[in-house]
């Protein structure tokens, strides 16, 4: 109890300390996973039509998803310096795998009958890309991204050790007073609470854009409209 | 209209899937390529629209070579229908149908007011446009699928088995609807098929393939009447054969003209009466014009007839019928496939003049087998 009423005061002083971390905390992922979707989204198409870099591609973006957070951090820091910047650029490396891999998935995954009609109906490359294979492959596509924001959010913890901010930051000084349970859990709590909600809202946008449109209220007035 | 001069096609690793191929196809032709699998009748038909591109010989469309032309305006312009009917899961039944529409830029109130129309003619309502594929059924996807490969007026259609994967009941229906269509519309179609059947009932010419060769390539009476060769004859099938003999045409030459019927307005007990004296287990209802109301049998009498007393009360409306010009073939296909007993035969104003029963096709038969010679000497 007495812990619960220290994260609380802790927060009435420092409100708008913590919303401050929180919101640079959330923009430095979101910012990652920007990068890496303008990047891998089109590496994941590329892969997709010529199937045989695919292994190569994602390979590459495996052995980048197997190195340890803080080594990253460590060794981007000697090339790139301090600051938000390195930060931004690990969490754009570790993006890309899962981003790659979806699109890769969700393109090959279009019904090829699908493909054959929207050719042989006269569409160009480009139209068939646009109009049937990526509406198609979203969801999955979408999906991809959400495992991203979430990893990121995860990540960008650490990026306090090179002074990137962030939530990290009140978790450090929890560690660093004697007593800072209270704090260590102020900053790790809201860290949870966006990977939660991140996850939530990807989820909700990825059911969104799911090409089979489930919806059931509307099936059922349009047959009762018939009927009547 | 369409021309193949010479046409091959090789794989690659050599594989020759299309060999020599000489064919030409005339404006209004309903041309059916039937053969067994890997015979490259759909590589034949693939070349058209340049899904594949034949390796040597020419294609023309009216006299144009299609090698000169783009690939995207070509498919543009040549209708395309698959058997896995290929309906995009993500757009309505309206974005699907009118898509060729919208890839030639035609504005969006034309395109609705297309859609609209093409659905009339399947006798569908426009509720449909709205909905998505997946909430329709089967036969219903397919029909979308037929009508997206008419919504620009494409004048050359091209279809890869596309009622493959319907059950036989829908089947059916859609080749009977397709054909109608296809005879108002007066477009050219090139149908890939493997069922013989279907190339019978729908073809005005039937290509029959072979190891990327034409076997033979004639009307569907031509080719029952002289098949080519032995392969041509083991394709078709021997009781197809038997079902084409010449001497016997339309269904009228072979009915029965004067069944057993029954007003609507007389009771359930005359019915039953009518029945013994006959020997017979349905009566067919008609009016005083002759025109078929519907059927009554033994069945029907026995479970209503404490409920009703009138023959019109119970009579069973849903019949199904064979007009007296439909060819003998198909109304024994019809018969055997569906499993009926007999079928009443009408004119064109629906007024009732014979009926075919399973005794008539034992007549068929007979015919086929001891010959109507034979029968007048007995005679």
């Amino acid at each position: 109890m007495e812990t619960i009423s220290s994260i609380l005061y802790y927060y009435s002083q420092n409100a708008a300390y913590v919303w401050v971390e929180f919101y640079r905390h959330f923009l430095m992922s979101a910012y990652g996973v920007l990068f890496a979707a303008i990047v891998a989204i089109p590496v994941g198409i590329f892969i997709a039509r010529y199937n045989k870099l695919s292994t190569w591609v994602i390979s590459l973006a495996n052995i980048i998803q197997t190195i340890p957070a803080l080594a990253m951090l460590a060794v981007l820091m000697l090339v790139m310096g301090l600051g938000t910047n390195t930060v931004v650029f690990s969490l754009f490396l570790y993006s890309l795998l899962p981003i790659i891999k979806n699109t890769y998935t969700g393109i090959r995954n279009v019904d090829h009958a699908l493909l054959e009609s929207g050719k042989a109906m006269g569409m160009t490359k480009f139209q068939v890309l646009w109009m049937v294979e990526l509406p198609l492959a979203m969801s999955v596509i979408m999906a991809g991204l959400r495992t991203a924001l979430v990893i990121t959010i995860g990540i960008a913890t650490i990026g306090t050790f090179i002074g990137a901010g962030g939530l990290g930051d009140i978790i450090l000084r929890g560690t660093n007073v004697t007593d800072g349970t209270p704090i260590i859990l102020a900053g790790a709590i809201p860290t949870a609470l966006m990977a939660v909600i991140a996850d939530v809202v990807m989820g909700w946008l990825e059911r969104n854009l799911s090409p089979i449109k489930k919806r059931k209220g509307s099936l059922k007035k349009n047959i009762a409209e018939r009927a009547a | 209209m369409l021309k193949f001069d010479h046409v091959s096609k090789v794989y690659k690793g050599g594989k020759r899937a299309v060999h020599d191929l000489n064919l030409e196809i005339a404006k209004g032709e309903f041309i059916c390529i039937i053969g067994p699998s890997g015979c490259g009748k759909t590589t034949t038909m693939k070349m058209i629209n340049r899904l594949i591109e034949p390796t040597e010989g020419a294609i023309s469309i009216n006299g144009v070579d299609i090698m000169k032309s783009d690939p995207v305006t070509l498919r543009r312009e040549i209708g395309y229908v698959i058997q896995q009917i290929g309906l995009f899961p993500h757009m309505t039944i309206q974005e699907n149908i009118s898509l060729v529409l919208k890839l030639l830029k035609v504005p969006e109130n034309k395109r609705r007011a297309r859609a609209r129309e093409l659905l009339s003619l399947v006798d569908m309502t426009p509720d449909y446009l709205e909905l998505y594929p997946h909430e329709l059924s089967g036969g219903q996807q397919q029909r979308i699928g037929v009508l997206r490969a008419l919504a620009a007026d494409q004048p050359l259609i091209l279809m890869d088995e596309p009622f493959g994967a319907l059950d036989p009941i829908t089947r059916e229906s859609l080749q009977e609807e397709f054909k109608k269509l296809q005879r108002k519309l007066e477009k050219t179609i090139v149908f890939v098929t493997h069922d013989m059947d279907e190339a019978l009932k729908l073809a005005d010419r039937i290509v029959i393939m072979k190891d990327g060769q034409i076997v033979q390539c004639d009307t569907p009476d031509e080719i029952l009447r002289n098949p080519a060769n032995e392969f041509v004859e083991e394709f078709i099938g021997k009781d197809r054969l038997v079902q084409a003999r010449p001497n016997i045409q339309t269904v009228e030459q072979i009915m029965s003209p004067n069944p057993i019927t029954i007003t609507g307005d007389r009771s359930l007990s005359e019915a039953i009466q009518l029945m013994k004296q006959h020997r017979v287990d349905s009566l067919l209802v008609v009016d005083e014009m002759k025109i078929l109301q519907g059927v009554i049998d033994v069945e029907i009498i026995d479970q209503k007839r404490k409920k009703a007393s009138l023959v019109r009360d119970v009579v069973e409306a849903e019949v199904f019928t064979v007009d007296k010009e439909t060819l003998v073939r198909d109304t024994v296909r019809k018969i055997l496939k569906m499993g009926m007993k007999y079928v009443p035969v009408v004119d064109d104003k629906h007024r009732l003049v014979g009926i075919v029963t399973r005794a008539s096709l034992v007549d068929i038969v007979y015919d086929s087998i001891w010959g109507v010679d034979e029968l007048t000497k007995i005679g």
